[in-house]
């Protein structure tokens, strides 16, 4: 069993949701990445998402923007962000790493690059927001063929007739992005995002994880009573930039901050069953 | 010429201009940019559509546009040529248009579009403020509300561009994100559909973006060289023997050279901003100094790092100050049907001060940069050859540039 799939199906023997943590890499510095991803780690993140820096990062709001700045300023080259992932690889065999990003700095050195630097670093699987499945050739066959898994996005105006389409292909879990938006700002309605949850499971079996506004333990819980996973960014971010900025370390800070998500979602669905 | 021999024939079913172009946008978008391929098409089969676009065209914008014999700047080049020498220059006035530049033939039928969808809200990005205004034009006609994102040092540059938009009723909204510029306001424009999709309308500037965008908009500027074409053979009974435009996007330079692109005997010649020169860091020359990548949706020709990192494009001209370009152009720059040179801030600044007192026409910095390159090649064509400049947008808007350059308070 893959390390994507080892690591939803333990959240589910016990009973909760998987948490998917966010990080930009290079944020605020290469050298301080590891020592967060570990607090990430050790907070309880089930699954560790890699955010590479990109100068346009169209998909994201102010939080992430700001640490793609941060990150690129600091120096963030692919490599620092590669050597990352394989330094997170040694000291953590078992937990599985996505990197998320932009096409153009993913395919800069063409596909079959990137796959293979994926796979050499550990890299469980790739989220390339702005390469859609029409356009898989751009990157998805160079991953599969490397046995690293795309990660593919379900929107809430992904309809049923187009759901194969962006499942064909798709590897490790289904990211639902629940909000027709830009990450970071508003969160969905906990009824909507139960239905959709239900229609894509119809769809796929691999695990749905539901992301984008997601900021705080209660809405966590509340999104893992019903997906198989929940993924946090902008506010571990927040979180890193407010430690920054009040010149403190920042892996305590999110560690706190992700131990807390962790426990809203281990309690989560007995709280309902009670 | 058979349609599989056609260059006209672009793009493919997938929206690739050869290994250019494409749909690169996040599975938001996605349902959206396909329904959009589907409503343009009915459109284009729809006689009705063609009717209320070609009146407008006509009573709106001021269609067909002349096409102008530059007689005096004709003779000047002549007359530092070899004997024989120096081509016949004429110049299509699309600056002639309603709001002074292009840009209003693609606002005109995007708009059409939108009201098509049943979209009730406009959005827009801009450099300069030229597709900023029209796009704020067009919505005041059909009576939608319009918000244009500008880069906040644009917002600046151009102060009277931004008071027009306002006018006109649109918000402008300054993007303080990035590089606060055109590609900037593109991410943020892009963040704002994602986020309104179900009535927002995004009208793209220029033949980039994601499929269908680069094909329709280039459709919609194509009334360029059609005209220009029925035109040329009423004054000369031929075809031209260069096309030249400048090239930021490039959907002027497109709109020209489309409709002659299957005429062998026609050369066609796109003018990219070289800034401070392209072996500089300094210029917006994507084709020449650039590589190709993904950005906006689209694949084509970037300024980019050896990361993938967009770098910043500078010209003096706000409307090319742009890291990428067009798919089609990548295209035919790669399958050489179209060649694509530099001209400089510098050269750019001299062709505007002679075209003002040879033709008593003052030209936008954009247009200026190709009336450089045909000040620069005229000479290496006989008398009797003719070279069309698309003479894209007036230049009333870069005085204040110009003058800062020239060192001229105002």
């Amino acid at each position: 069993m893959s390390r994507i799939a080892s690591a939803f199906a333990r959240a589910a023997a016990e009973d909760r949701a998987a948490l998917v943590a966010f990080i930009t890499a290079g944020d605020p510095a290469p050298a301080v990445t590891p020592a967060i991803l570990d607090a990430a780690v050790a907070g309880g993140a089930d699954v560790i998402e890699l955010g590479m820096p990109f100068t346009d990062p169209m998909a994201d709001g102010p939080a992430i923007q700001l640490a793609n700045l941060r990150a690129l300023a600091a120096g963030t080259t692919t490599s620092a962000v590669l050597d990352i992932a394989a330094g997170f690889r040694a000291r953590h065999p078992q937990v599985p790493l996505i990197l998320m990003g932009y096409a153009n700095p993913m395919v800069r050195r063409g596909p079959d690059w990137f796959a293979s630097a994926c796979a050499e670093a550990g890299v469980d699987g790739v989220i390339c927001v702005d390469i859609p499945a029409e356009e898989d050739d751009a990157l998805g066959a160079s991953l599969r063929a490397a046995g690293v898994a795309v990660i593919r996005l379900a929107t809430p105006t992904t309809d049923s007739t187009r759901l194969p389409v962006v499942l064909d292909g798709a590897g490790g879990f289904l990211y639902y992005v629940s909000v027709a938006g830009i990450t970071g700002m508003q969160q969905a309605a906990q009824a909507s995002i139960a239905d959709a949850v239900a229609r894509l499971k119809q769809g796929t079996a691999l695990p749905v994880a539901v992301g984008f506004g997601v900021r705080a333990p209660e809405q966590a819980a509340e999104i893992g009573r019903v997906a198989d996973g929940v993924v946090v960014g902008s506010a571990i971010i927040d979180a890193i930039a407010k430690a920054g900025a009040a010149g403190e370390d920042p892996a305590p800070a999110v560690r706190s901050f992700v131990d807390s998500l962790a426990a809203a979602l281990r309690g989560a669905r007995q709280e309902i069953a009670a | 010429m058979s349609i599989q021999n056609s260059l006209r024939a672009q793009p493919d079913a997938r929206g690739h201009f050869g290994e250019f172009g494409g749909r690169y946008v996040a599975e938001t978008l996605m349902p959206l940019i396909l329904d959009l391929e589907r409503e343009y098409r009915a459109a284009r089969a729809d006689p009705a559509f063609a009717d209320e676009l070609n009146g407008l065209m006509t009573h709106y914008v001021g269609r067909p546009s002349p096409l102008y014999y530059a007689e005096r700047l004709t003779e000047m080049l002549r007359a530092e040529a070899p004997a024989g020498m120096g081509a016949k220059i004429y110049f299509k006035r699309e600056e002639l248009n309603h709001t002074g530049a292009h840009k209003i033939n693609n606002c005109i039928g995007q708009i059409l579009l939108a009201i098509r969808m049943g979209k009730t809200r406009i959005i827009a990005e801009t450099g300069a403020g030229q597709h900023g205004v029209a796009t704020a034009t067009v919505a005041a006609r059909f009576g939608l509300p319009c918000t244009i994102f500008m880069g906040a040092k644009d917002v600046e540059r151009q102060q009277p561009n931004v008071f027009r938009m306002k006018l006109l009723g649109a918000e402008v909204r300054p993007v303080v994100s990035g590089a606060q510029t055109l590609k900037d306001a593109m991410n943020e424009a892009l963040r704002d559909w994602v986020a309104n999709v179900h009535d927002t309308f995004y009208i793209i500037g220029t033949a980039a973006g994601p499929h269908p965008y680069p094909e329709l908009v280039r459709d919609f500027q194509s009334v360029i060289g059609h005209e220009t074409r029925a035109q040329i053979m009423a004054a000369e009974g031929r075809l031209p023997d260069l096309l030249v435009a400048a090239v930021g996007g490039g959907s002027n330079a497109i709109g020209m050279f489309h409709p002659f692109l299957d005429d062998p005997e026609v050369a066609m010649l796109g003018i990219e901003a070289a800034g401070h020169g392209v072996d500089t860091d300094k210029h917006a020359a994507s084709l020449n100094g650039g590589t190709p990548g993904i950005l906006h949706g689209n694949r084509t020709y970037l300024l980019q790092d050896e990361d993938g990192q967009i770098t910043e494009a500078h010209s003096i001209s706000a409307g090319l100050d742009y890291p990428g370009i067009g798919p089609e152009h990548s295209w035919l720059h790669e399958i050489g049907r179209v060649k694509y040179e530099g001209v400089t801030d510098r050269e750019a600044l001299d062709a505007f001060q002679l075209c003002c007192r040879a033709e008593g026409i003052i030209p936008a910095l954009e247009s200026s940069h190709g009336l450089a390159a045909i000040i620069r090649n005229a000479r290496d064509y006989r008398e009797d050859q003719i070279i069309v400049l698309n003479l894209s947008g007036r230049g009333d808007k870069d005085i204040f540039t110009v003058a800062d350059a020239l060192g001229v308070a105002l």
